[in-house]
């Protein structure tokens, strides 16, 4: 027998209280695996495809509200600029738009390609088709999984914001090209077709862009090149706004409130409850052997030895509730990722950052439940433990 | 014989609140290799304060307390307990096993604090389960086993460890008649046999005979010493 033998025999003393300790902690680890990694998720997706050279030109109002076409040629000629290109929010889904809605972008394919080449990769034939056909789309790899899309098919694409003068809201694109993303964990649920063929169908917001992006000639000149881009729209009906790329995608991110604060909030609360619970719950199972603590002592063990077993049992039981919490959520997680809702969230798996923290968490939890009950084994004398026992 | 136990002008004083308690002003006491003594004598007489203090789980104020030539006075808390996991062996009045352990594993925890291998520690336990007639019993736990028989595996774990020493708090208090002479003959037959000394506090004069000597304790004095 060992001394985790004996820790392990503890803290299944009652198997009821252990159970209903360990599902209470495994609910927390379950709301920390899941928020964490879509928090991580979105972060990821904030910082794939961004540059530190590439700046976003928006409506200062907001992101939603559109500008002049004609301000891309004016972005263009300020000094610094060395590229623009631009994009249109189509509001896209295929279909159903209650379940398949994804992000859509009417773009200029070849300024975008020149820009985001790497960001959206094609084969050369599948970038020729997509600049040459007026109606050609690229869509993004897991879409196409998703849908089953091949290169060549013709496929409706529907706009829950814009619709066509005959009355359609849908637009039949022809699939040039499956793009995949610079890194395997880049999330490639997107489409992107011809603004021009947007442009010309539509039957409000003509002439009209969303964004600018705009590359620098080096990162040193952002700051400049953003004042000198706001200056240049200052007072004018449509002020813009610009901010370099990563800035502008956590905006973005951000439409549903601060999912960083919310994330922390929800999980430090999910703690905190669980904090009192075990460390109440665990002062008084210790209590109960107070006198065992006092005979372990009086056989030989050191106090040391004993508070170390307390504070092991304490570390077990958090550590086994964050073990099924984070499996369990690395599982929900899993199953997330090929939902159409999960799959826009790009790659949705457990990171090793995230779990390695969850079993810090775990430990650190054991160790500041297990502290009240462990220093009291610790102080106890044996005449003053045999007697209360 | 040579002594294993002596104590020397021992002082002990409690304080209860304000008031200071003397319990002992300068006990002397010898206990020889062998001997096996029952300390009797009134409730607050002393009996437990010494026993603490034999077993080194209380500390004197002053005085000598030697054990085997080795002076154990002037231990600190953590050498205390070394000494007493490789020199006492407890038996309580109320047995105090682990429930959540059974037999063998209660009578296995003080070889947790030797460094013997498994399977010497698995001999041992074997061993101690058979002087006192309980090996067949091994894998049940506290709760499935009578009073004596709980006795008697705490009686294995006092002596699984090869001790030379057993200090036993009331070890019949518990039990009826027949099954406190049966533990008491146990206790005997490892004084005979094996050469433990032994101290028994007890308020049962019929546990007493079963001692080579009885010591009565009054108000911290010896008063009276039967041979």
């Amino acid at each position: 027998m060992t001394d985790l033998d004996l820790v392990w025999k503890n803290l299944f003393r009652k198997p009821l209280r252990t159970i209903l300790l360990t599902v209470s902690i495994f609910m927390a680890f379950l709301i920390f695996g899941i928020l964490t990694s879509l928090n991580v998720a979105l972060d990821r997706g904030s910082e794939s495809g961004s540059a530190s050279n590439r700046l976003v030109v928006s409506n200062k109002i907001n992101f939603t509200q559109s500008m002049p076409y004609a301000y891309i040629n004016r972005v263009a000629a300020v000094p610094g600029v060395t590229a623009v290109t631009y994009q249109n929010w189509f509001g896209a889904y295929y279909q159903d738009q209650r379940t398949s809605r994804f992000v859509g972008f009417a773009v200029d394919p070849e300024t975008y390609m020149a820009i985001f080449r790497d960001d959206a990769r094609l084969t050369d034939a599948e970038r020729q088709a997509f600049l040459s056909e007026r109606t050609g789309v690229i869509v993004g790899k897991s879409l196409a999984d998703r849908y089953g899309w091949k290169v060549g098919q013709t496929i409706p694409i529907s706009s829950n914001i814009y619709s066509q003068a005959n009355g359609r809201r849908s637009w039949d694109m022809k699939i040039s090209g499956i793009f995949t993303g610079a890194k395997p964990t880049d999330p490639t649920t997107a489409i992107y077709f011809h603004y021009d063929y947007m442009n010309e169908t539509i039957t409000f917001g003509r002439d009209q862009v969303g964004t600018i992006t705009v590359v620098t000639a080096s990162p040193d000149q952002n700051d400049q090149v953003a004042k000198a881009i706001d200056a240049n729209f200052a007072n004018s009906p449509a002020e813009t706004s610009t901010v370099d790329e990563k800035t502008f995608s956590r905006a973005f991110l951000k439409q549903a409130g601060d999912l960083n604060f919310i994330v922390t909030m929800v999980v430090s609360a999910a703690f905190a409850a669980i904090l009192m619970i075990v460390s109440t719950t665990l002062v008084s199972a210790m209590r109960e052997r107070t006198k065992e603590i006092g005979v372990m002592k009086t056989l030989g063990f050191s106090s040391p030895r004993v508070l170390r077993m307390v504070l092991g049992e304490a570390v077990l039981l958090s550590s086994l509730g964050a073990v099924l919490g984070l499996g369990t959520s690395a599982f929900i997680l899993k199953g997330l990722s090929k939902s159409p809702v999960g799959a826009s969230f790009g790659d949705l798996s457990m990171s090793p950052v995230v779990a390695l923290s969850g079993l810090a968490l775990a430990v650190s939890l054991g160790l500041v439940t297990g502290a009240v009950p462990a220093l009291s084994a610790l102080r106890m004398s044996i005449i003053e433990a045999l007697n209360r026992g | 014989m040579s002594a294993l136990i002596q104590l020397k002008n021992v002082k002990k004083t409690y304080k209860r609140g304000k008031e200071s308690i003397t319990i002992f002003d300068g006990l002397n006491l010898t206990i020889e290799q062998g001997d096996f003594v029952a300390i009797m004598g009134p409730s607050g007489s002393g009996k437990t304060t010494l026993l603490n203090l034999l077993g080194g789980t209380d500390r004197s104020d002053s005085g000598e307390i030697n054990f085997d030539g080795e002076r154990i006075d002037g231990y600190n808390e953590g050498q205390l307990a070394a000494w007493r996991a490789r020199s006492v062996g407890f038996i309580f009045q109320f047995y105090n096993l682990m429930p959540v352990l059974n037999a063998a594993q209660n009578v296995e925890l003080p070889l947790m604090l030797t460094k013997l291998p498994a399977s010497k520690r698995r001999a041992n336990v074997e061993t101690a389960l058979k002087i006192v007639g309980l090996w067949d019993r091994a894998k049940h736990k506290p709760k499935e086993l009578s009073g004596g028989q709980q006795q008697r595996v705490a009686i294995a774990r006092a002596i699984v460890s090869d001790p030379k020493f057993l200090l036993c708090d009331e070890p019949t208090g518990d039990l009826d008649r027949t099954t406190a002479n049966d533990i008491l003959g146990t206790l005997q037959q490892l004084n005979q046999e094996l050469g433990k000394t032994i101290v028994m506090v007890t308020h049962d004069p019929e546990a007493a005979r079963f001692a080579k000597r009885t010591l009565h304790l009054d108000k911290g004095v010896f008063a009276e010493v039967t041979a």
